[in-house]
């Protein structure tokens, strides 16, 4: 009788030795993260020689440390810039990228909204905490109006920074957002976004208790992980809502973040498109040395 | 059978309040880092879900079926597992 896989087989086989218990504070969102990483690469069957991780700044980018496969450990929002200059280098590799809300869309914005325009073949794990939690809670371009954070102590007056409508709209291949506490459906996204060519992105939402919670009074790590239950909404049922509910059950869902795969297309990838011009070229090189050799 | 690493533990309680069937409860000794983890209670109705290993965000909880165990409830664990079925 073959053996089920075993938490403590995927551990010992993916967990760097002596980094745990890990850094994150008790409640963070993080951990679980790493967790559905490591059954996503499990059930996918991908050795850990042909994954590259690549991390900004902030807690988020801790975890390459914690992974037993090569990591970078990069400057602040650039997490993306080095993971497609490591992908043009090998293009065999499954290049994975844990990101912050803040890294991703506030200090590296940019690269990230060209990144899903190229279409790169990378995987993005963007954990979204509405909060610059390492720097001591200043507030990150997601959080939701009304938050309170250190350098917003009267209240966010600023609209939330939807990423994954942003990543769809710019015609990346796989865009999904999930809660971290449901833990087959990111599994799933991340299964599916390591499969997938050209640029996915998978949102987790990750609580902070410690710089985001603590201040919203959210800062009972149980009642922050319901919050987040009682603020989502599935696509399909805000979409059905919103063509047949009554107006009463429209204000109630307006609100609430909307969660489960946004995008999912197959598409050629940035550096497909490239490995076929350089041969292409490389023809018609060819052909015309040979002419001038005759 | 629930395998927890006792010093890794946060103490978050996050096993003890997703559990669907509220089979875990915190136990009485400290450890380490000062808190006290979770144990599995004396009497209680744990399907082997898997769900507290899953959500654990510190690596340390195990679930573990024993051979003998109900087999029903075995065959319903292979089946949750984030799609992993080596064999049924």
């Amino acid at each position: 009788m073959a053996d089920m896989i075993n938490a403590n087989d995927i551990r010992t086989k993916y967990l760097r030795d002596g980094m745990l218990p890990t850094i994150f504070c008790n409640g963070c969102g993080h951990g679980n993260a790493i967790d559905y990483t490591f059954w996503a690469i499990e059930e996918l069957g991908i050795d850990t020689k042909d994954i590259a991780l690549a991390s900004g700044i902030g807690c988020s980018s801790r975890i390459p440390g914690y992974v037993n496969a090569d990591g970078l450990h990069t400057t602040h929002g650039r997490a993306i810039a080095f993971a497609t200059g490591t992908k043009a280098a090998n293009p065999d590799l499954n290049v994975i990228v844990f990101t912050g809300d803040g890294d991703c869309t506030g200090i590296g914005g940019n690269h990230f909204i060209h990144a899903a325009r190229r279409n790169i073949d990378m995987t993005v794990i963007l954990l979204n905490n509405f909060i610059y939690g390492m720097t001591g809670g200043q507030l990150a371009p997601t959080a939701p109006m009304g938050s309170i954070a250190t350098t917003a102590p009267y209240g966010n007056i600023e609209q939330a920074f939807n990423i994954s409508e942003l990543a769809a709209a710019l015609g990346a291949a796989y865009v999904a957002r999930w809660p971290v506490f449901y833990p087959y459906q990111p599994i799933k996204s991340i299964k599916e976004g390591l499969s997938t060519e050209g640029f996915a992105l998978i949102e987790l939402m990750s609580p902070c208790p410690t710089a985001y919670g603590r201040r919203n009074k959210l800062g009972k790590i149980d009642v922050l992980w319901n919050w987040y239950e009682d603020n989502t909404i599935l696509i399909e049922d805000y979409k059905k809502i919103m063509t047949y509910g009554t107006d009463d059950e429209k204000v109630a869902v307006m609100d609430k973040l909307q969660i489960g795969v946004f995008q999912q297309e197959s598409k050629k990838g940035f550096f497909e498109e490239y490995w076929k011009m350089v041969e292409m070229l490389m023809e018609r090189d060819d052909a015309k040395h040979k002419e001038v050799s005759k | 059978m629930i395998e927890i690493i006792v010093d890794w533990c946060k103490g978050c309680d996050i096993c003890i309040h997703r559990c669907p069937v509220d089979a875990l409860e915190k136990s009485e000794e400290l450890n380490k880092r000062g808190v006290y983890p979770p144990k599995l209670k004396e009497e209680n109705d744990c399907t082997h879900c898997r769900l507290c290993e899953l959500l654990c965000p510190d690596f340390a909880i195990t679930v573990t079926t024993e051979e003998g165990e109900d087999d029903d409830k075995k065959k319903k664990s292979k089946l949750i597992l984030g799609g992993i079925v080596n064999e049924v």
